[in-house]
């Protein structure tokens, strides 16, 4: 399974200090989330569909994730009655969290989850988040291999799927499986850490420095985020 | 002349840029007992995988039973005809208890309750899993599992057996009691193993892989 696929990329944004990064997505998610006029989302809009061009990835795996989450948008639109002033706040969430989704794969995303992990360490973020976090992303990996494994051992033995209580077992059976082999996992991995020293949270090896064009970036991206918001 | 059960021809395979197999022709006769030596990484298990469909292949033509096999549904009598022992037991095993496990094969077959039971049964008696049956699968021993993963396919009593290191790590004593279920109750079979002797016990000709290519040698000569 492959998880960073817009981590892999060659932009000025991929190549920005991750705690920028989530320093100006989580001022620009703040602004636009308590924005409150229909003109402000939308200049917000542009900004990071501005930022998604900036950061060069992938067009077409980019639309696949903006049409999944729009799926679920295009639900509030479904329950909305016909009435103006209801259609004008279902195109306002809509473009909020549109803004906010294309934000979140431009400034987030470029990054690997575990320099984000790490980068939230230093920004003094609860050690317990950023751990959660970076093993998370650790294990959904093994957890799906482990998945792969099971549907192998079962297509292994000639299982072909039926309407049938057999065929519902099985299935019972892959959950199951998945549930105490990822809970297994996770003992045996807690034991190999406390057997390294483990103490409750990861030590940082190398530390992140700013550079100038860090500073600069964070600095213009939010003056801007304000500007819209406020003198618009 | 007869048709071989497998027939691989030009198989090609590669993991991004690393070819593993590079033409690969091999062919697998009813009654033939055929080993398959080479070093880590040769890409042994990846061969197997190919012919049980887990893995497609670059280019090359799979032939099992005499008919192509490409899509996945061209596999599923492949996967019902053919014994496949994973090289780790714990792919191999996912129900709950021994015998659910073991059951679950001859199901897929379309065999009725009381036969399954029956085969259940036979298998546990044949492998000294008696005492295992009620077992949890994940809660056994390393050996338990390597012999319970084998009743699972025995049970289904396949054409052709492909078993991927089904010694390793064993001690002698249980060796010896897979080296003679093997002779009793396998009659075709590839076998993956790095244990020479093993494969002189159990084999009459061995292929070797390296480097992407087959090449055949007699158990002796290893």
């Amino acid at each position: 399974m492959h998880l960073e696929v817009f981590a892999e990329g060659d932009s000025f944004l991929h190549r920005m200090d991750p705690r920028v990064k989530i320093i100006v997505f989580l001022s620009f998610s703040l602004l636009c989330a308590t924005s409150n006029t229909l003109k402000i989302p939308f200049l917000y809009l542009l900004y990071s569909a501005s930022l998604i061009f900036c950061s060069k990835i992938r067009l077409k795996a980019f639309l696949t994730r903006l049409l999944g989450a729009n799926f679920f948008i295009g639900l509030i639109w479904l329950f909305v009655p016909m009435r103006y002033f209801q259609l004008e706040q279902a195109l306002m969430v809509t473009m909020k969290s549109n803004a906010i989704i294309m934000a979140t794969i431009a400034l987030l995303a470029t990054s690997s989850v575990f320099s984000l992990a790490r980068a939230s360490l230093d920004l003094k973020f609860p050690k317990k988040l950023a751990s959660i976090l970076f093993l998370l992303y650790r294990y959904l990996t093994v957890n799906h291999e482990e998945y792969e494994k099971l549907k192998r051992a079962i297509s292994a033995r000639g299982f072909s799927p039926r309407l049938n209580v057999h065929t519902y077992k099985t299935y019972g059976y892959l959950i199951g499986g998945l549930l105490v082999r990822s809970y297994e996992r996770a003992e045996e991995t807690y034991k190999c850490m406390l057997s390294r020293g483990f103490k409750g949270d990861f030590p940082l090896y190398d530390v992140l420095t700013w550079q100038k064009r860090d500073l600069v970036f964070g600095i213009i991206m939010i003056l801007i985020a304000s500007f819209i918001r406020f003198k618009s | 002349m007869k048709e071989p059960l497998i027939r691989l021809k030009g198989i090609t395979f590669r993991y991004d840029k690393k070819y593993i197999l590079h033409g690969i022709d091999l062919e697998v006769f009813e009654g033939e007992k055929i080993g398959l030596w080479g070093p880590n990484g040769a890409g042994k298990t990846t061969l197997l995988y190919i012919i049980m469909g887990f893995l497609k292949p670059e280019s090359g033509i799979v032939e099992i039973f005499g008919k192509r096999r490409d899509k996945e549904e061209d596999f599923l009598e492949v996967r019902q005809k053919v014994g496949f022992l994973f090289q780790d037991s714990d792919s191999q095993l996912f129900c709950p208890t021994v015998k659910e496990d073991i059951a679950f094969g001859p199901l897929n077959l379309g065999k009725s309750r009381e036969e399954t039971i029956k085969i259940v049964e036979e298998t546990c008696a044949l492998l000294g899993l008696i005492e295992l049956k009620d077992r949890l699968t994940h809660k056994l021993s390393y050996g338990e599992k390597r012999l319970t993963a084998l009743a699972t396919v025995i049970a289904m009593n396949p054409l052709c057996y492909l078993l991927d290191e089904p010694c390793l790590g064993l001690d002698e004593t249980t060796q010896k009691r897979i080296l003679s279920i093997l002779r009793n109750n396998a009659k075709t079979y590839l076998v993956v193993s790095h244990d020479r002797e093993f494969l002189r016990q159990t084999t009459d000709k061995v292929y070797l892989l390296k480097n992407g290519k087959l090449s055949q040698t007699k158990p002796d000569l290893l």
